[in-house]
């Protein structure tokens, strides 16, 4: 019995020919690869040069009014910042979001493919794309790269049919249904502020104040993350940016200014002295 | 088998600096024009500044706009992402409305609309001087800001000048002359400052 193998063919590019610009973006596009014994060795050479953004942080939850997205801004090379202003919240078309985190040029160049083929999917098919469908597509196509040294950890986040609708999807070839996630390195810090505040029957001010509290605070004490926290909401009419704040201004905000445990300590003893000095005195 | 190191690398270093500030309706894009790979110096009159705008002229039948020049870079750049060119890039022009417009690069083609930027051997030295004279507010936030700085266009080129005097003293590989570019509504000027040969 002949067995069927074509789901294990992969989409993967040919070697050499390369398509023009406009033809090659209905099929997956085509790559030159160095001509080199060794691709790996050549891959981690070329990635030091290439230098991904991997400090960052982005969260995503859904709620009853539907999905919050959040990131910092931040972009650094090694420990130097390239970068306060870089959009991580990415508009694929008018009613899904994605999020960046790792590569800056891979994220920004499959989201911008994943838009062309979900608006491609919208006139072949007379309906919107649903957020599997498109997720399940970064994904195959991320799958297919496999092992090439891209780096994408994303989270499509958007409202179709069904509702709103949360995926992560990553360059491993990973992709996960959830209804809360955070991803980079200042992840561990946004989730403890997102799980302890969370409620599924928040209102969209609510969940905009716990999205932006929790990149808040990843980005005091993340050093890899900073710059302007974006908070976008996605309802039934599509996604709407709703703030954008320098974490230096929420700071003042957000962290109450109270005297430091040694200040008050120091204040007590110097009151301490000046009372003994005093009753001294008054004995004498 | 012992793992065989390659002795040729297709990359090189050749070093120098390049800046560009984007104003209300001019913009300045300036760089050194030398060239170096290690300690040696090439050449003193390498020019890192060209114009490109004529191909897409004549398949789009209209003038190519700064944007989408920026997308072709990007996506140009990209196209080489397993065999990268080696090469951080600053695009420089005016947008459909006659506003300078800057993109900043990294080598594999993400890319950002900024105020101003450098890249390239001094950056490191030049961005922070250009951080603290032109901190324009981040683009991200809300209510949006205007970007490009309130400079005039002579205050502009005096200021990038200044940059590539004191990037010059202390980056070994900037130096010797530099070629400023200003483009505005009547057109583009070159001009050259004399820099320091050491």
């Amino acid at each position: 019995m002949k067995l069927d193998l074509s789901g294990f063919e992969s989409t993967a590019p040919f070697v050499g020919a390369s398509s023009e610009l406009v033809g090659g973006l209905a099929a997956a596009p085509s790559f030159d690869i160095p001509a080199t014994t060794d691709f790996d060795g050549f891959q981690k050479e070329a990635i030091q040069m290439v230098k991904p953004a991997k400090g960052t942080t982005t969260l995503a939850f859904i709620f009853k009014e539907g999905v919050m997205v959040a990131a910092d801004s931040r972009a650094s090379m090694g420990g130097y910042i390239s970068s306060q202003s870089v959009k991580k919240i990415i508009e694929i078309n008018p009613y899904m979001l994605g999020t960046m985190a790792g590569g800056a040029a891979d994220c920004q160049f499959w989201h911008r493919n994943l838009g062309i083929k979900c608006r491609l999917h919208e006139l072949a098919n007379k309906r919107r794309i649903s957020v599997t469908g498109a997720s399940k597509l970064l994904a195959n196509i991320l799958y297919s790269y496999r092992g090439m040294g891209l780096s994408v950890g994303t989270m499509i986040a958007g409202w179709d049919e069904t509702g709103p609708g949360l995926y992560y999807v990553d360059s491993e070839g990973g992709r996960l249904k959830g209804t809360r996630f955070s991803v980079g390195s200042g992840s561990p810090y946004a989730y403890g502020v997102l799980d302890s505040g969370y409620k599924y029957d928040m209102s969209v001010e609510e969940a905009a104040e716990l999205a932006r509290r929790a990149i808040y605070h990843a980005t005091f004490r993340d050093g890899a993350s900073g710059g302007v926290a974006s908070v976008y909401h996605v309802g039934p009419n599509g996604w709407e940016k709703l703030s954008g704040d320098d974490v230096g201004d929420l700071h003042y905000k957000y962290y109450p200014a109270m005297p430091s445990t040694e200040q008050e300590m120091v204040e007590g003893i110097e009151q301490e002295m000046e009372e003994e000095i005093e009753q001294e005195m008054e004995e004498a | 088998m012992v793992k065989q190191q390659p002795n040729w690398s297709p990359y090189d270093n050749n070093g120098g600096s390049c800046v560009a500030i984007a104003g209300a309706d001019y913009c300045v894009i300036a760089a050194d024009t030398r060239m170096s790979s290690g300690y040696n110096i090439l050449t003193r009159d390498y020019s890192k500044i060209c114009k490109l705008h004529l191909i897409y002229q004549h398949q789009h039948n209209k003038q190519m706009s700064c944007p989408a020049m920026a997308q072709l870079l990007s996506n140009t750049l990209y196209y080489k992402r397993f065999f990268p060119y080696y090469a951080f890039n600053v695009l420089g022009g005016l947008d459909n409305e006659g506003k300078g417009c800057v993109f900043t690069y990294d080598a594999v083609g993400s890319y950002e609309r900024v105020g101003y930027s450098s890249q390239g051997s001094g950056s490191t030295l030049i961005m922070p001087f250009l951080d603290n004279q032109l901190k324009s507010p981040s683009p991200l936030l809300l209510p949006a800001q205007d970007a490009v700085t309130p400079l005039s266009e002579s205050e502009a080129v005096d200021l990038v000048k200044t940059c590539f005097a004191s990037a010059t003293e202390r980056d070994i590989y900037t130096g010797d002359r530099l070629e400023i570019v200003v483009l505005n509504a009547d057109g583009i000027r070159r001009e050259y400052m004399e820099l320091r040969k050491d």
